[in-house]
């Protein structure tokens, strides 16, 4: 989300005010996740990691290493772009931003959902139709890095990074180096 | 950009757009459910005054892809047959709610009049005459990239009857803007009368010019528009300029054969020659439908 609301198609370049995680803060943090997914799944039997155009595609991956480690499992990992998908198509310039490459027929699988920023949950809402053009998984589980609030839709995260109060207009960032929040201009 | 009339409408940067975007409508095709929710809402109408297979079935199919809703019009079954003019045609089509049409007709320049008839939808040029086709010329450049990795660099030869084919002009502008050389291969009786101001060289002789192209865009010889009579006979025309088994052979290894279709077999493409696998005339008609999908995405969604 933050990722596209960021686009340059918005105008305005980011401007960081504070750093909120380090890098180390996010793959800590990255890696309770990963436990927590295993926990409730009890194991990893039918789990998939599907990681958002573009922002949640490497903490995907990342997610998926963890698993590894700690599981000893190789978990499938694919990549979803939502542009088709969105409301706001013919509101504001949209373009695909990057690849979709889902792992197979996902029914009866649950997925887990990568994303780096949960804001509207408007990408989210896109992402769960999409996936459902892939078969019917029987559960889909959603990880975030950071949850921004300001919910416009009734959806949750099931797995949190940090939760981090925003104000509307400020953005959050999510990078190799960890995460930032800051404002357009 | 409001409108899709000519390739010249899209420069480089467009056309690469337009490439890109087809790349996610392609993957769109190998899905299970092979259709999104993108352009649910919106209506598209065909409006064929000239008849047509794969353009229009491909375009109606896009539109379907893309969850529009499709309206088709050919005027050998309307109300044009008791006389009705284009205009009022087009004020008609567009009073019913209309976003957007595809619009093919045996005259040139009927699609630009047609754009400034409207009052809200787009217009898309679906081949006028002997003027351009330019989504035929957008999935041929889509379809040589995704096999040759690029198009920058290449040296395409345009083979055929260049003076009926609306196909050749507009891959002349396409392929030049993406950084190929385009070489016109035909007898004197298929050039345009002048060729001044076009970006490209000319040659008479097939087989000296074919081992060092990259791409061979063979045309059709259009016998509806009356080609037949520009050669002195049909068997003459393939002796010279048919890609014949003979004349594949002398190709490079890497080198593609492209056809706009609907293909004269034994013409200008030998059968044989036709199912070759440089051949690449059915990957163009499957790459159609999503280049297709990316241009109507990019004019009723997108960011044309």
């Amino acid at each position: 989300m933050a990722e596209r609301e960021r686009s340059h198609t918005r105008g305005g370049s980011f401007t960081p005010r504070a750093h909120v995680l380090s890098a180390a803060d996010v793959q800590r943090a990255l890696v309770r996740m990963a436990h927590e997914v295993a926990e409730r799944n009890r194991g990893l039997d039918d789990v998939v990691i599907v990681g958002l155009q573009t922002g949640g595609v490497p903490l995907a991956r990342r997610m998926a290493e963890a698993l590894h480690d700690a599981e000893h499992v190789e978990v499938p990992v694919g990549t979803l772009d939502v542009a088709f998908y969105r409301d706001d198509i013919g509101l504001r310039p949209v373009l695909p931003e990057a690849v979709t490459e889902i792992p197979g027929d996902l029914t009866g699988k649950v997925v887990v959902l990568v994303d780096d920023v949960l804001f509207t949950g408007r990408t989210v809402r896109a992402a769960l139709h999409a996936l459902s053009d892939f078969g019917r998984a029987r559960a889909v589980q959603l990880a975030v890095m950071v949850d921004r609030g300001h919910r416009e839709l009734p959806i949750r995260p099931d797995y949190v990074g940090k939760n981090l109060p925003t104000r509307r207009a400020e953005m959050v960032d999510v990078s190799a180096d960890g995460v930032t929040i800051g404002v357009l201009g | 950009m409001t409108h899709l009339l000519s390739i010249a409408d899209l420069g480089r940067e467009g056309i690469e757009e337009v490439l890109r975007v087809a790349e996610a409508f392609a993957e769109v095709e190998s899905r299970p459910v092979r259709k999104v929710p993108t352009l649910r809402g919106k209506a598209i109408a065909t409006l064929f005054f000239e008849d047509s297979t794969r353009t229009r079935l491909s375009f109606e199919t896009a539109a379907k892809r893309l969850s529009a809703d499709v309206l088709s019009f050919s005027a050998a079954s309307s109300s044009v047959k008791k006389g009705e003019s284009i205009r009022d045609t087009v004020e008609t089509i567009e009073a019913m709610g209309m976003d957007a049409l595809v619009v093919r007709h045996a005259s040139a320049g009927v699609p630009v009049q047609v754009s400034r008839w409207v009052r809200r939808c787009k217009v898309v040029n679906g081949g006028d005459g002997w003027h351009e086709h330019p989504t035929q010329a957008l999935l041929d450049c889509f379809t040589v990239r995704q096999v040759r990795g690029g198009v920058e660099g290449l040296r395409v030869l345009v083979v055929g009857d260049v003076l009926h084919s609306r196909v050749a002009r507009s891959q002349v502008l396409a392929y030049r803007a993406l950084g190929a050389s385009v070489t016109l291969v035909a007898p004197w009786s298929l050039l345009p009368p002048s060729l001044e101001g076009w970006p490209v060289e000319v040659a008479e002789d097939l087989d000296a010019a074919l081992p060092g192209a990259d791409v061979v865009s063979l045309l059709r010889l259009q016998a509806e528009r009356g080609s037949g009579a520009f050669v002195p006979s049909l068997r003459e025309y393939t002796a010279r300029f048919g890609l014949t088994a003979r004349r594949a052979a002398l190709l490079a290894p890497d080198a593609v054969v492209t056809h706009p279709g609907p293909m004269n077999r034994g013409v200008e493409i030998a059968s044989d020659v036709a199912d070759l696998p440089q051949s690449l005339v059915t990957r163009q008609v499957a790459n159609g439908v999503a280049v297709r999908m990316a241009v109507l995405f990019l004019l009723l969604g997108g960011a044309m």
